[in-house]
C-alpha cells in the first residue's frame, strides 16, 4: 500500500504551521492598521462645510484671533462656534457679493442656522472641556494641528483614547506659557520630546530639548496640575 | 392598645396567615422579617429577587443557541459603523447670557393648591431641566420637595393634551376666541346671567384682580372655588374661633414642644419645607446647642410627621376631638362635661406628660391641628394656643393668603345647585379635574351634562375635559407668566423657562377672552397687574428686581391681640352630628396621597414610582389598617376588600401598616384615574367614589367586606434587607448633652488586604443626619432628575430592579400596634476600600484620587460582580431597555452633563461627579482650591433639612469635617472595613422623662453611638 501522504506535504505542513501564525499575525496587524487608518479614524480627511471656510487665509492671512470666533473657549467646556452674525460683522462689508458667502447671507437674512458639520467630535461618554486645557497651558495647536495652515478643516489627531492619555500622563510635554495658547507655531526643531503615535518619548535620546523638558516641568508645578489625577476614569468619563 | 409597646403581644396583633417566632425591640422592615416567613428568608438570600423566574421560559438550548449567533454577528457587525456624522448648528444671532454648556437659573415659583414654593429653575440652552429651591424664597431657603422636583417631567409629559378640542373634534385657540367673541355679546346684554367660573384654590393676585374686573363688568356671574387639597376645616375653625379669616404661620424655629393633632405638617401643609427646616433646626443637637424640641404625635395612619415623634399615638380620626377637648380641658379652657371623658387607647400617664410639657413650655410650645379634622378641632386648637400664650411667638395670624377665601365644598355645593336648577349657561373651569376629584356622591358629572357650554382649561385631556364643549390645552407652569402666593403670603412673579410645547394657554389669556381682550398674552396681563401695585417711576427696575429675584413682599403680621378665645364650654362644637355614619363599624379617613397628592400629577412616572414615605409602595394606593384589624377581617396584604360607606362602595386592596389604630381604615385619594395618561390610568382605586357628601375627611361605620380577589403590590420595602445589624443607631438627648458620654472617636485600624492610598487633594466625603431626615423622599426625586435615572413599572419593582440611585430605608422598632420608625436614606457609600471595584473584571468601576467610586459606563459589560459583591445593594443595573431614548420631549428632559445608561449597565450613586467636575474645573481655572458648599450634590440640595452634608474632608474648615469629628458619627457596616466616606450621625430623640424611653435607644450600648467607622463593633 503507497504512503498516503507525498513526501511534499511535510512541506506543506510546516509551511502551513508557520504561514498560519503569519497569517494571524498578519490579519492582526492589518486589522490594526486599518482600525488606525484615516479611512476609519478620519484623521487628516476634509470634511464639506456649507461653507468652504478657510482657517489659513483668516488665521495666517488675516491675523484674526482664535477667540474672536470661538468666544467662549476659555469660559466653558465648548469653544464656541460663531453666529452668523459674527460672519457677518466682517461681511457685510468686504467680499458681500461672493457666492461662496451666499449660504451666510441667506442665513442671516431668513435666520436659518448654518449646520457645521462637525470636525472634532468624541463620543458622547468623554466629556471635553476646552476651558481647562487653555487655562493649563494647552494651545490650541496641540489638539488641532497647524489650524493656520489649513485652507480647509480637518482632523489633526485620530482622537484615539491613547492620544489623550498621552498628554494626560506627561502633560509636561505638552503644557505652553498663557501668552502662546493661540499662536501657532511653525514645526520647531526643538522639541522636548518625540510624539510617536500616541507616546511621548522623553529626553535628548529622543531628540528631546531638556531645555524644554525642564520647562514643562516648571509649568506644571506653576499651574498646578496634578498629574496623577489626570489619568483618573472620572476626568473624562462619567 | 398601650401607647408605647415595647413587648411584643402576639395575643392582639397576629394577621391572618402570618406565624410571628420573635419577640423583644430588634428592628424590622416588613411583616414577612417580623415574622421571619420562608418567603422572607429567600429574599434574603437572592441579590435581585425572583429574577431566575425571568429565565423559566420553555426556550430551548438550540433556540438560545439561533439567538446568541444572530445577536453575536449582528452584534460585531453594528461594532462596524462609524458614529453618525454630528453638526454644529449655531445661532444666527447669538443670545446674550447663553454660553452652550453653561446653565443658567431662573427664579419661578410652582403653585401646588394655589400656594407658591419658590424656585430656581436650571436652563440648558433654554430647555429646564432641573428644579431647585430659590434659596430666598420663605417657603423654601433653597430646599423643595418631591412633587416639585418630580413636576419638571410632566413638563415634558408626552400625554399632556396638545391641542385645543371641541366636541371630541380637533379644534384651534382662534375658533374659540371667535365663539367666545360671539358669547360675550349675549353676556355683555344678560349682565352675566348664566355665567359660572370654577377655578381650583386662587393665590394669584393678577388672576383674583382679573376676576374681580369680570365679576364687575358681568355682575350676573359667579366665581366658584373647588379643590382637593382645599383647607376648607381650618378655613371654617377660625371662622367659628374668632369670627373672622385668618391663616395661620408657624414658627417652628421658636417652638420647644410641638403636639401634633393628626397634622402632617413635614408634607402636607403649604409650606410644609420651610416647616420641616426650622423644625429640625430646633432639633439639632450636633451643631453644639443644648437643647432640643420634642414632637407629640397623635394620628391615625402613620404619617413622616408622626415618625418624627418622640411620642406617636395612633388613634382614630374622630377620636381626635374628644382628645383635644380633654386637652383643653386640662389647661382650663373648656369647660364643657365631656372635656374629662378619654377617649380609649390614650393614658392618663401620656395626657399627663402633654399637658405638663405644654405648660412649662408657654410661648414656646405649638398645637397644630391637621387639615382633615373637624372645624371644631382647630377652633379649639386656636383657643389652646391663646391660652399658651403662643401666638405671636411660636405661631401668628396673617391676613389669609387666598384671594378670596371660601369653603371650597360649599361653593362647589352652590355651584352645583344652580347647574341642577338650570341657572347655568355657561361654565368656565380654569385648571382642576372636579369630575374626578369631587365626591361621587355629589353628582359633579351628571349635572354638568345640563349645562349648555362648558370650557375646560387643563394640562391633560382629563375626565372633566372629556364632559365639556372646549377643551383648551394649559400651559405648564413652567411655560406661564403669572403669579402666586406662599403659604406666608410671599408673592413670586412666575416667569417661563421655556414657550408653550403644545401651545398651552393660562388661565390669564382664557379670563382675557371672557373679557373680550383677544390677543392679550399673559405677560402682558401680569405685567399690567403688578404695574398698578408697584411704583411708577421705577416700575422697569422694580419689576425686573421682582422677576429676577422671584420673592415679593410678604404678608403682614396681623396684631396677636385681635385673636382671643375666651374659655367656655363647646369651643367650635356644631349643632349638627359630627360625623357622617353609616351602619359598618370601620371608620374610613381620605387623605392626599404621599407622593401624587390630590392626583393632578397621576401622569408623572417618577411621582408614580416613588415608594411612599412608610409603606415603600409604588404603583398603587392601598387601604392602610392595623393588624388586628386585618385578623379580625380575615385580610392580608394584597387582599381586595370592597369598603362600603353609606351605600356607595369602591374595591381596593388592603395593605397593614404597622401603628395604624384598630377599625380604622387609611384611603388615600390621587389615584384610579381614567383620563391622566398612559402611565396613570387604572392605577389605584378612586377614594371620592365613597367620600362623603359633606367634604368631611373621614368618616365612621363603613363596613368592609373580603372579595376573595388578590392583588399584586409593589414594593421596595423588603428589598436591600441588612440581616438584623447595627445599620440605624438610636440615642437619647440626656446621654449626648451630658459631657461625660462623648468618648473621643476610636482610630485603631483594622488590618486590610486592599492597598493603602493617601489622598492629598480634595477627598469627597458625606455625612447623613438622621435626627434629620424626615424620610420626604425629595431627594429620591431629585438625584432621579439630576442623574437621568429611568422608571421601570410596577413588575420591574416587584422583581427587585427599581433604579434608585438613593432610597431611603424605613426601620421599625416596636410592636406592630405602634413601633417607632426610623429613616435611613442610603445610597453608595463610596468605601475606601470598595469591595465592588476589585470584582470588576473589566475595571469599569474604580476610584478617583479624591475618593469617589466611580462607574465608567463605557466600559461596563454588565458582569453584575459588583451588584454581589456590594454589602449595601445600592448598585442598580439596567436588566432591560428602561430608558425612553425615542420619545423626543422627553430628550429635553436629560440633564446634559450625565451620560444616559442604556441596557446592560451598571449605575450607582456617583456623588453627583458631574458637580464635582464643574466645581473642579472652575477653582483650578482660578487656580484656587474649592471652597466648602460649593459643590453641593443634588440629594443635598433639595433635602428641606439639611439632613445631608457633602464636602471635602481634608478641609480641616469643611462642614462635613466637623461633623465626622462629632461621637453621634459612624459608618453603616463599618465592621466589614469598607471605610465608607458616606457615614450618619445616629439618631437623637427627646423623650418626655415621664414617657417610656424609646425601644431603639435600648437596642444599643453606650459605646455603639461612639463607634468611630473604623472600628469594628464588639
Amino acid at each position: 500500500m503507497p504512503q498516503v501522504f507525498h513526501p511534499s506535504t511535510n512541506t506543506v505542513a510546516r509551511a502551513s504551521v508557520f504561514g498560519g501564525l503569519f497569517l494571524i499575525a498578519a490579519v492582526v496587524y492589518a486589522g490594526n492598521a486599518f482600525l488606525r487608518s484615516s479611512y476609519v479614524t478620519q484623521a487628516d480627511v476634509v470634511r464639506d462645510q456649507p461653507v468652504p471656510f478657510s482657517h489659513d487665509h483668516h488665521v495666517a492671512g488675516l491675523g484674526i484671533d482664535c477667540r474672536y470666533c470661538h468666544s467662549t473657549v476659555e469660559t466653558a467646556a465648548f469653544a464656541g462656534m460663531p453666529s452668523t452674525e459674527v460672519c457677518m460683522g466682517c461681511h457685510s462689508q468686504i467680499w458681500k457679493d461672493s457666492p461662496l458667502l451666499a449660504p451666510v447671507r441667506e442665513s442671516y437674512a431668513e435666520g436659518k442656522p448654518l449646520a457645521w458639520t462637525r470636525v472634532y467630535d468624541v463620543p458622547d461618554f468623554v466629556y471635553f472641556d476646552h476651558s481647562i486645557h487653555v487655562a493649563k497651558g494647552i494651545a490650541c495647536q496641540s489638539c488641532h494641528g497647524p489650524v493656520d495652515r489649513m485652507p480647509l478643516m480637518r482632523k489633526a489627531t485620530t482622537l484615539h483614547m491613547e492620544w489623550c492619555l498621552a498628554c494626560h500622563r506627561h502633560p509636561e510635554l505638552a503644557v505652553r506659557e498663557r501668552e502662546d495658547m493661540f499662536k501657532f507655531e511653525r514645526a520647531s526643531t526643538r522639541q522636548a520630546g518625540t510624539v510617536a503615535d500616541g507616546t511621548f518619548e522623553i529626553g535628548p535620546r529622543f531628540g528631546g530639548d531638556h531645555e524644554l523638558a525642564n520647562q514643562g516641568q516648571r509649568l506644571v508645578q506653576q499651574y498646578g496640575i496634578v498629574t496623577k489625577q489626570l489619568t483618573d476614569c472620572v476626568i473624562c468619563h462619567r | 392598645m398601650t401607647d408605647s409597646t415595647h413587648a411584643f403581644d402576639a395575643q392582639t396583633t397576629v394577621p391572618a396567615g402570618v406565624r410571628f417566632a420573635r419577640s423583644g425591640p430588634s428592628y424590622w422592615r416588613s411583616l414577612e422579617e417580623y415574622a421571619q416567613t420562608p418567603e422572607f428568608e429567600e429574599l434574603l438570600h437572592r441579590e435581585f429577587p425572583s429574577q431566575l423566574d425571568q429565565w423559566n421560559d420553555p426556550i430551548g438550548r438550540r433556540r438560545f443557541l439561533t439567538l446568541m449567533a444572530a445577536s453575536l454577528a449582528f452584534g460585531g457587525i453594528a461594532g462596524c459603523t462609524r458614529p453618525p456624522q454630528e453638526t454644529i448648528v449655531p445661532y444666527v444671532k447669538a443670545p446674550e447670557e447663553i454660553v452652550p454648556g453653561k446653565p443658567l437659573f431662573y427664579a419661578t415659583a410652582m403653585p401646588r393648591g394655589g400656594y407658591a414654593l419658590g424656585l430656581l429653575v436650571e436652563s440648558h440652552l433654554g430647555r429646564p431641566t432641573k428644579i431647585e429651591g430659590n434659596p430666598e424664597h420663605p417657603s423654601s431657603l433653597g430646599a423643595t420637595d418631591a412633587i416639585a422636583q418630580a413636576s419638571i417631567l410632566s413638563l415634558y409629559d408626552p400625554d399632556r393634551s396638545q391641542t385645543v378640542m371641541h366636541r371630541g373634534a380637533i379644534s384651534t385657540w382662534d375658533k374659540f376666541m371667535t365663539e367666545m367673541a360671539a358669547q360675550r355679546e349675549k353676556l355683555v346684554a344678560s349682565r352675566g346671567a348664566g355665567l359660572r367660573i370654577l377655578t381650583e384654590t386662587v393665590t394669584s393676585p393678577t388672576l383674583s384682580g382679573q376676576l374681580r374686573v369680570l365679576l364687575e363688568e358681568l355682575p350676573e356671574a359667579r366665581w366658584h372655588q373647588y379643590d382637593p387639597s382645599a383647607r376648607d376645616n381650618v378655613r371654617l375653625g377660625a371662622r367659628q374661633a374668632f369670627g373672622q379669616d385668618a391663616d395661620v404661620v408657624y414658627s417652628f424655629d421658636k417652638a420647644d414642644v410641638v403636639l401634633s393633632l393628626d397634622a402632617d405638617f413635614l408634607l402636607a401643609f403649604p409650606g410644609s419645607v420651610r416647616y420641616a427646616r426650622d423644625f429640625i433646626d430646633r432639633r439639632r443637637v450636633s451643631s453644639g446647642k443644648a437643647d432640643m424640641n420634642r414632637l407629640y404625635v397623635v394620628e391615625s395612619t402613620p404619617t413622616i410627621t408622626g415618625a418624627m415623634a418622640e411620642h406617636r399615638l395612633p388613634l382614630r380620626p374622630s377620636q381626635i376631638e374628644p382628645l383635644a377637648r380633654a386637652i383643653a380641658g386640662r389647661l382650663g379652657i373648656e369647660r364643657s362635661a365631656s372635656a374629662v371623658k378619654l377617649p380609649a387607647g390614650v393614658s392618663e400617664a401620656w395626657l399627663n406628660a402633654v399637658v405638663k410639657d405644654l405648660e412649662e413650655h408657654r410661648g414656646t410650645s405649638l398645637v397644630i391641628a391637621g387639615d382633615g379634622q373637624p372645624p371644631a378641632v382647630h377652633a379649639l386648637v386656636h383657643a389652646i394656643n391663646g391660652a399658651l400664650e403662643n401666638v405671636g411667638q411660636s405661631l401668628s395670624y396673617i391676613q389669609p393668603v387666598e384671594a378670596q377665601p371660601v369653603i371650597h365644598h360649599q361653593s362647589l355645593v352652590e355651584l352645583l345647585a344652580d347647574m341642577e336648577g338650570g341657572r347655568v349657561e355657561t361654565l368656565v373651569i380654569l385648571g382642576g379635574n372636579p369630575v374626578y376629584s369631587a365626591p361621587s356622591r355629589l353628582g359633579f358629572a351628571d349635572k354638568l351634562k345640563q349645562v349648555a357650554r362648558k370650557i375646560h382649561l387643563s394640562e391633560y385631556d382629563d375626565e372633566t375635559s372629556f364632559l365639556c364643549d372646549w377643551h383648551i390645552p394649559a400651559a405648564h407652569y413652567l411655560e406661564s407668566w403669572s403669579d402666586a402666593r406662599a403659604f406666608d403670603g410671599t408673592a413670586t412673579i412666575l416667569q417661563p423657562l421655556i414657550a408653550p410645547l403644545y401651545g398651552g394657554k393660562t388661565a390669564h389669556e382664557v379670563l382675557a377672552v371672557l373679557r373680550g381682550r383677544t390677543g392679550r398674552t399673559s405677560f402682558e396681563i401680569v405685567q399690567a397687574h403688578w404695574r398698578q401695585e408697584m411704583d411708577d417711576d421705577q416700575f422697569g427696575t422694580a419689576w425686573r428686581k421682582a422677576v429676577h429675584d422671584g420673592v415679593l413682599r410678604a404678608a403682614e403680621r396681623i396684631d396677636p391681640s385681635r385673636f382671643r378665645v375666651e374659655a367656655s364650654g363647646g369651643i367650635g362644637r356644631r349643632p349638627q352630628p359630627e360625623a357622617q355614619t353609616g351602619s359598618g363599624t370601620v371608620e374610613v379617613e381620605f387623605r392626599l396621597d404621599a407622593a401624587l397628592g390630590d392626583g393632578s400629577l397621576a401622569n408623572n412616572g417618577w411621582l408614580q414610582e416613588l415608594p411612599k414615605p412608610l409603606s415603600k409602595i409604588v404603583w398603587d394606593n392601598v387601604a392602610s389598617l392595623s393588624a388586628a384589624t386585618a385578623q379580625r377581617l380575615g385580610v392580608e396584604n394584597g387582599d381586595v376588600v370592597e369598603i362600603t360607606l353609606d351605600g356607595r362602595s369602591l374595591r381596593g386592596p388592603v395593605w397593614i401598616a404597622p401603628g395604624q389604630p384598630d377599625d380604622c381604615l387609611s384611603l388615600t385619594l390621587g389615584y384610579g384615574r381614567t383620563r391622566s395618561g398612559r402611565v396613570g390610568n387604572g392605577v389605584g382605586y378612586r377614594a371620592a367614589e365613597i367620600m362623603p357628601a359633606d367634604g368631611a375627611r373621614f368618616a365612621v361605620g363603613a363596613s368592609v367586606r373580603r372579595t376573595g380577589e388578590k392583588h399584586p403590590i409593589s414594593t421596595t420595602q423588603s428589598h436591600h434587607a441588612m440581616e438584623g445589624r447595627d445599620i440605624v443607631r438610636v440615642t437619647m438627648h440626656q446621654r449626648v448633652t451630658d459631657d461625660s458620654q462623648s468618648a473621643t472617636p476610636h482610630s485603631d485600624e483594622l488590618p486590610s488586604l486592599y492597598p493603602e492610598y493617601e489622598y492629598t487633594g480634595n477627598a469627597w466625603g458625606m455625612v447623613i443626619d438622621q435626627t434629620a431626615c424626615i424620610g420626604c423622599n425629595a431627594c429620591v426625586v431629585a438625584c432621579q432628575a439630576e442623574n437621568n435615572i429611568p422608571i421601570v413599572g410596577k413588575e420591574q419593582v416587584a422583581v427587585g430592579r427599581e433604579m434608585h440611585w438613593l432610597r431611603i430605608d424605613r426601620y421599625h422598632v416596636g410592636g406592630l400596634d405602634n413601633p417607632e420608625t426610623y429613616f435611613q436614606p442610603m445610597m453608595c457609600v463610596h468605601c475606601e476600600k470598595a469591595p465592588c471595584e476589585v470584582v470588576c473584571p473589566v475595571a469599569a468601576t474604580v476610584h478617583d484620587s479624591e475618593g469617589t467610586s466611580n462607574m465608567i459606563y463605557n466600559r461596563c459589560v454588565g458582569t453584575r460582580y459588583c451588584s454581589n459583591n456590594c454589602p449595601y445593594k445600592v448598585r442598580r443595573f439596567n436588566y432591560l431597555q428602561y430608558t425612553d431614548e425615542t420619545t423626543p420631549s422627553l430628550k429635553l428632559l436629560r440633564n446634559p452633563d450625565v451620560t444616559v445608561r442604556s441596557r446592560g449597565v451598571m449605575e450607582k450613586c456617583s456623588y453627583c461627579i458631574q458637580r464635582i467636575s464643574a466645581g473642579r474645573i472652575a477653582a483650578k481655572i482660578e487656580n484656587r482650591p474649592i471652597a466648602d458648599g460649593e459643590v453641593v450634590t443634588a440629594c443635598q440640595q433639595a433635602c428641606p433639612t439639611r439632613a445631608i452634608v457633602f464636602g471635602n474632608l481634608n478641609d480641616p474648615q469643611s462642614q462635613v469635617r466637623r461633623l465626622k469629628e462629632s461621637p453621634l458619627n459612624y459608618g453603616v457596616l463599618a465592621e466589614l472595613n469598607t471605610v465608607p466616606r458616606t457615614t450618619y450621625l445616629a439618631r437623637v430623640t427627646n423623650p418626655h422623662p415621664d414617657l417610656p424611653m424609646p425601644a431603639a435607644a435600648e437596642l444599643h450600648g453606650e459605646p455603639k453611638v461612639h463607634a468611630d467607622p473604623n472600628k469594628a463593633e464588639s
